[in-house]
C-alpha cells in the first residue's frame, strides 16, 4: 500500500499530486499489478482533504487505464509504468550520488548543486528533443 | 449539478443594519465550501440563513430544495455546529448521547460510536470538563448521527490548537466519505480551508466578494511585480482587485482567465490566502474611501 504526501505549498493541485504520486510509484516498480490503492476514507483519514479530492485523482487514473474501480472493494492497479530501464536506475543513481560528494567537495553548497544540476537537466532535455 | 443551496439576492436586515446585502451563490451538491471573511462580515448570518435560524429580510434562499428550516423532516436533514460549539455542560458525553438518539428520528448509533472513538474513554465525564478539541470531536460525533446531507459548521476549529485542529479536519473529511454530505464551513484559518475545500465564499462587510471553484480561483489570480507607472501588457480582460505602490515598483493583484506572459519573479501564482486576503483588503479600502 502506498502512502500519499501533499504539499499545500507546491502550487500543484492536490489531485494533481496524488495522480503524480501514483504514477511515480507506478514508474518505480513500487506499485504493481493487481496492488490496491488506499481507500478514499484512508487517504481522507491520513491527509485531511476533501474525498471529492481522491475521488478526481482516482477518476483521472482510471481515465488514463492505470488503475480500476470495482464497486464497492477498492481501486486496484491495472497497468504498470515499469519498463526495461528499471535494472539501469540502480547503478545510475549511484553514479548521481557520486556525482554529489564531488560537488559538495568541490565547495558548491546545496543551493549551488541544485541550480547547477536544474540548468544542465533543462539543457541535456533540450539537447535531446 | 444540483445545488445544496441556492441564494438570490438574499439579504437581511437587524433595524438600521444590513447584515446581508444581495447575496447571491450556488453550492453544488457533495462540495466542500470554506467561507472566510473578518470578524462581523456576516458568516454567521449567512451559515444562520441556511439554516432556517434567522428568515431573509430580502431575496430567497432554497436549502436542499426546500425553504430552510420549513418542516422537522427538512430540518433532520442539515446538520448545524454553532460557534463555539455549545453542549450541556453538566451533561455528561454518554447523556449527550442518549439525548441526540431520542431528539433524532434518522439516529444512526453505528456513526456516532465511530466518531466518538477517541472519546471511548471518557463517556461518562461532563461536558464541561472536556478539553476544546473533545467538545468539538463529541459535536461531530452528535451532529454525524444525524446522517445530515448538509453539514454547516461555524468556526469549528477556531479554539483548538494545531494538532487537535488538524484531527478535527480529517474526522471531518472521513464523515463526508461516509456520507457523501454537503459541507460549508466558516474559519479565519485559510491555510485549513485549502487543504479540505474545492468552493471558497470570502465576505466582507455583508457582501459576497469572491465564490467559486478553489481551483479555479487559483488558476486565475496572479501577482505582477512591475516598475511603477507601466499599466501595460496586460491582457484583456484582466481585473485589478488590488494594487500597492512604492515610488519604483507596483505589486498588482490580478484576475485573468488567459494566461499571463512572464515568468516568477514578475509574474507569480497566488495561494488561497494570498487571493482571499486581497479581495478582503480591496473590500476594506473601498470602506475607508466611502
Amino acid at each position: 500500500m502506498i502512502d500519499f504526501q501533499l504539499d499545500v505549498r507546491s502550487g500543484v493541485a492536490p489531485y494533481v499530486q496524488l495522480v503524480q504520486q501514483v504514477r511515480h510509484a507506478l514508474r518505480l516498480g513500487m506499485l504493481s499489478v493487481g496492488d490496491q490503492l488506499p481507500t478514499v476514507k484512508e487517504v481522507v483519514a491520513s491527509l485531511a482533504i476533501n474525498p471529492n479530492t481522491v475521488l478526481k485523482a482516482y477518476r483521472e487514473l482510471e481515465h488514463e487505464g492505470l488503475v480500476t474501480a470495482r464497486q464497492g472493494v477498492g481501486t486496484f492497479v491495472t497497468r504498470s509504468l515499469v519498463d526495461d530501464s528499471l535494472p539501469a536506475h540502480e547503478p545510475l543513481r549511484q553514479e548521481l550520488l557520486q556525482w554529489f560528494a564531488k560537488a559538495y567537495k568541490a565547495g558548491l553548497d546545496a543551493e549551488n548543486i541544485e541550480a547547477l544540476f536544474r540548468t544542465t537537466f533543462r539543457t541535456a532535455l533540450g539537447a535531446k528533443r | 449539478m444540483n445545488h445544496a443551496v441556492k441564494a438570490v439576492g438574499l439579504g437581511l436586515r437587524y433595524g438600521q443594519r444590513d447584515a446581508l446585502t444581495d447575496c447571491t451563490l450556488e453550492i453544488p451538491e457533495g462540495s466542500v465550501v470554506g467561507l472566510v471573511g473578518p470578524n462581523s462580515a456576516g458568516k454567521s448570518t449567512l451559515l444562520s440563513l441556511i439554516c432556517g435560524l434567522l428568515e431573509p429580510s430580502t431575496g430567497t434562499i432554497s436549502v436542499l430544495g426546500a425553504r430552510p428550516g420549513v418542516s422537522a423532516a427538512h430540518l433532520a436533514r442539515v446538520g448545524f455546529v454553532a460557534q463555539n460549539i455549545p453542549l450541556y455542560d453538566n451533561l455528561t458525553v454518554a447523556e449527550h448521547l442518549r439525548l441526540g438518539a431520542k431528539l433524532n428520528p434518522r439516529w444512526d448509533q453505528r456513526l456516532a460510536d465511530e466518531h466518538l472513538q477517541p472519546l471511548r474513554g471518557d463517556l461518562k465525564r461532563k461536558a464541561g470538563q472536556l478539553s476544546g478539541g473533545q467538545r468539538a470531536q463529541l459535536a461531530l460525533a452528535l451532529v454525524a448521527a444525524k446522517r445530515p446531507e448538509l453539514l454547516v459548521l461555524d468556526e469549528p476549529v477556531a479554539a483548538l490548537d494545531p494538532l487537535a485542529r488538524r484531527q478535527f479536519l480529517r474526522r471531518l473529511m472521513e464523515l463526508v466519505a461516509d456520507l457523501q454530505a454537503t459541507v460549508v464551513l466558516s474559519s479565519h484559518l485559510i491555510s485549513d480551508l485549502e487543504r479540505v475545500c474545492d468552493q471558497l465564499i470570502v465576505l466582507t462587510r455583508g457582501r459576497v466578494q469572491l465564490a467559486g471553484p478553489v481551483e479555479d480561483i487559483l488558476t486565475t489570480h496572479y501577482r505582477l511585480l512591475r516598475p511603477s507607472g507601466d499599466p501595460d501588457g496586460l491582457p484583456d480582460g484582466t481585473e485589478i482587485i488590488q494594487a500597492l505602490h512604492t515610488d519604483r515598483q507596483s505589486t498588482l493583484t490580478v484576475r485573468s482567465t488567459l494566461p499571463i506572459p512572464g515568468a516568477a519573479p514578475h509574474v507569480q501564482r497566488l495561494d488561497l490566502e494570498e487571493v482571499a486576503l486581497a479581495y478582503m483588503g480591496r473590500a476594506q479600502g473601498a470602506d475607508e474611501q466611502d
